[in-house]
C-alpha cells in the first residue's frame, strides 16, 4: 500500500478529534466528534469549514501571443472563451465519446485561468491537460495549495470579518483577498447547493486561515460524510459515481454547462455525440429519486420499472435536512418523467420509489 | 442478573430467562456513526444463529445484524423507526433491536463475556 498523503490541515484535523479515512490517496477527516448529522445541519443552518485541499489546483498561463481560455475550450465543452475576469464555470474534461474524464471548476483572474479538479483525477488530468495545451500554455499544477469550503448562509457574515470584500461577491465569482495577512484566491462557489466560499491558500498559511476561520462563532469543522450528504441533496454529481469516462454532460442533465455557442460549434472532444444527443436526446437520463418509508437506496441499486431493469442508482443516502432518504440514477429516457413509478432493489427487496425533479433541497446561492 | 454476552460481529445479547434482548455494542455504533434507520425483523420469525436478520443503515453505509443464536423474533423495537438516534445515544439501553426466544441456549457458550469483548475490541486498534 503507498503511502497516504497529507492535507496541511492534519494535524488540526487530529486537534479536533476527527476520524480520518484513507479518500483519493489522502488522509481525510470523514467526520468530527460532533457527526454527520450535526454536521450538515450547523451547515445548512450556520457556516461549515471543510478542508478540501486534497483537490487538485492547476494554474494556466497563455505563451506569449496565445489565449488560455480559447485553448481550453479544446478539452471542455464550457464557454470559457467567455469568461470575464473574476467569473468562473463549471465544465468538464471529454473524451472521444463525450464521455466524461473529470469535472472541474474554471475561473479566469484576468492574468490566467484557475482549476479546480477532482482529487483522484488530478494527476491524469495534468497530464491530459499538458498532452493538449503545452504547447499553448504554460501548466502549472499547485497541489500543494490549501482549498478550504466555506459554506452555510453564515460563511459570508463569518468571512467578510476576516475580509469585508468578500461579503459583494456573487456566486460564481472569484478575486484575490488577502486573509490573516496571506494572498488568497476566494471564489463564491461550492459543493453543497446553498452560499459559500472556496478559499485557495499559500501551503504554510492554510492552518492559520482555518483556525481563524474556526475562531469565529458561526463556524464548525464539517467532514466529507457531510460534504456527501450535502451534495446528494443539492442534487450535485460525484465524479466516479454518477459521471465518467461512460456518461456524458448530456445524460448526466449537465447541458446547462455547456455553451450556447458551444452546442452549435463543437470543437471539444466528443463534440459529435454530445451534439447529437442535444438534437434527438440522450437513451438515458440522470433523474432524482425518493424512495417510500426509512429503507435507503444506494449506489447499484437496481431501478425496476414495470418488471425490467432499467437502470442503476448511482448516489443514494439519507439526506438529512428532509429526515428522510434519496438517491439519483441513470434510467431510459423514455421512462424518465418526473412522477414515473419505479422500484428500487434493496438487498433483494423492492422499495417503492418516485422520479422526482432535483435539487431535494433548494439552492440558495448568492445571486446579488 | 441479567447475562450479557458478545459477538465478535460486535452484537450484544442480554439474556433473561429462555429470551434474548439484542443490540450492538458501543464499539458498533461509534464505527458506525448517526444510525438513520433500522430494519428490524417481523415478530414470529425463526431465525437460525448467524443469518443476517436486520440492518443498520448510517449516513455512510448498511451494515448487517446477524442473530448471535437461534429462536423466534418475539419483539422488535419499534422505538427506533422514530428514533434512531437511540442506538447511538444508548446502544445497550433504549437502543436495543429486537428480543429473541432462544431455541438452543447452548449456543451462547460459544459467545464471549464483557472482558473478552473488550479485549478482542482492543485487538482490533
Amino acid at each position: 500500500m503507498t503511502e497516504l498523503k497529507r492535507t496541511p490541515l492534519y494535524a488540526l484535523h487530529k486537534e479536533l478529534g476527527a476520524r480520518l479515512v484513507p479518500f483519493a490517496g489522502y488522509e481525510m477527516p470523514v467526520q468530527y466528534p460532533a457527526g454527520i448529522l450535526a454536521e450538515h445541519a450547523h451547515t445548512r443552518s450556520a457556516a461549515g469549514l471543510f478542508d478540501v485541499s486534497h483537490m487538485g489546483q492547476v494554474r494556466l498561463t497563455a505563451k506569449p501571443g496565445q489565449n488560455a481560455a480559447k485553448a481550453l475550450e479544446a478539452l471542455v465543452p464550457g464557454d470559457i472563451a467567455g469568461l470575464m475576469p473574476g467569473q468562473q464555470r463549471y465544465t468538464q474534461f471529454t473524451n472521444e465519446s463525450g464521455g466524461i474524464l473529470d469535472d472541474l471548476m474554471v475561473t479566469s483572474t484576468g492574468d490566467h485561468l484557475l482549476l479546480v479538479i477532482n482529487a483522484a483525477c488530478k494527476d491524469a488530468d495534468v497530464a491530459h491537460i499538458q498532452k493538449h495545451l503545452a504547447a499553448t500554455c504554460e501548466v502549472e499544477p499547485t497541489f500543494s495549495r490549501g482549498l478550504l469550503a466555506l459554506q452555510g448562509p453564515l460563511a459570508s457574515q463569518a468571512l467578510a470579518r476576516l475580509a469585508p470584500s468578500v461579503a459583494a461577491m456573487k456566486f460564481m465569482t472569484g478575486a484575490f483577498v488577502v486573509i490573516d495577512g496571506a494572498r488568497c484566491y476566494v471564489t463564491r462557489s461550492g459543493y453543497t447547493g446553498g452560499d459559500g466560499f472556496e478559499i485557495s491558500t499559500p501551503a504554510d498559511r492554510t492552518e492559520a486561515i482555518a483556525r481563524q476561520l474556526l475562531a469565529q462563532p458561526e463556524v464548525k469543522p464539517i467532514g466529507l460524510g457531510a460534504r456527501d450528504s450535502l451534495r446528494l441533496e443539492a442534487g450535485l454529481c460525484l465524479y466516479g459515481h454518477d459521471i465518467d469516462t461512460a456518461t456524458t454532460p448530456i445524460e448526466a442533465g449537465l447541458l446547462w454547462s455547456v455553451g450556447k455557442e458551444r452546442r452549435a460549434q463543437g470543437g471539444f472532444p466528443g463534440a459529435a455525440v454530445v451534439q447529437k444527443q442535444i438534437a434527438t436526446g440522450a437513451s438515458r437520463k440522470r433523474v432524482g429519486l425518493l424512495p417510500d418509508g426509512k429503507a435507503i437506496a444506494r449506489e447499484g441499486a437496481e431501478i425496476v420499472i414495470a418488471g425490467k431493469i432499467l437502470g442503476k442508482v448511482t448516489s443514494g443516502g439519507f439526506a438529512p435536512t428532509l429526515g428522510r432518504a434519496v438517491a439519483m440514477g441513470y434510467v431510459e429516457r423514455a421512462h424518465s418523467a418526473n412522477g414515473t413509478k419505479v422500484e428500487l432493489m434493496v438487498r433483494g427487496k423492492p422499495v417503492p420509489a418516485e422520479i422526482v425533479p432535483m435539487p431535494f433541497v433548494k439552492h440558495a446561492y448568492y445571486r446579488g | 442478573m441479567a447475562d450479557v454476552k458478545y459477538t465478535n460481529e460486535h452484537e450484544w445479547i442480554r439474556v433473561d430467562g429462555d429470551v434474548g434482548t439484542i443490540g450492538i455494542t458501543n464499539y458498533a455504533q461509534e464505527q458506525l456513526g448517526d444510525v438513520v434507520f433500522v430494519d428490524v425483523p417481523q415478530v414470529g420469525r425463526n431465525v437460525t444463529k448467524g443469518e443476517s436478520i436486520a440492518v443498520v443503515e448510517s449516513v455512510k453505509a448498511a451494515s448487517d445484524i446477524f442473530a448471535p443464536v437461534s429462536g423466534e423474533i418475539v419483539e422488535a423495537n419499534g422505538a427506533l423507526t422514530d428514533s434512531p438516534g437511540d442506538v447511538n445515544a444508548e446502544p445497550m439501553g433504549k437502543g436495543w433491536f429486537f428480543k429473541i426466544r432462544l431455541s438452543n441456549k447452548s449456543e451462547l457458550v460459544g459467545l464471549m463475556d464483557e472482558a473478552a469483548y473488550n479485549t478482542f475490541v482492543k485487538g482490533l486498534g
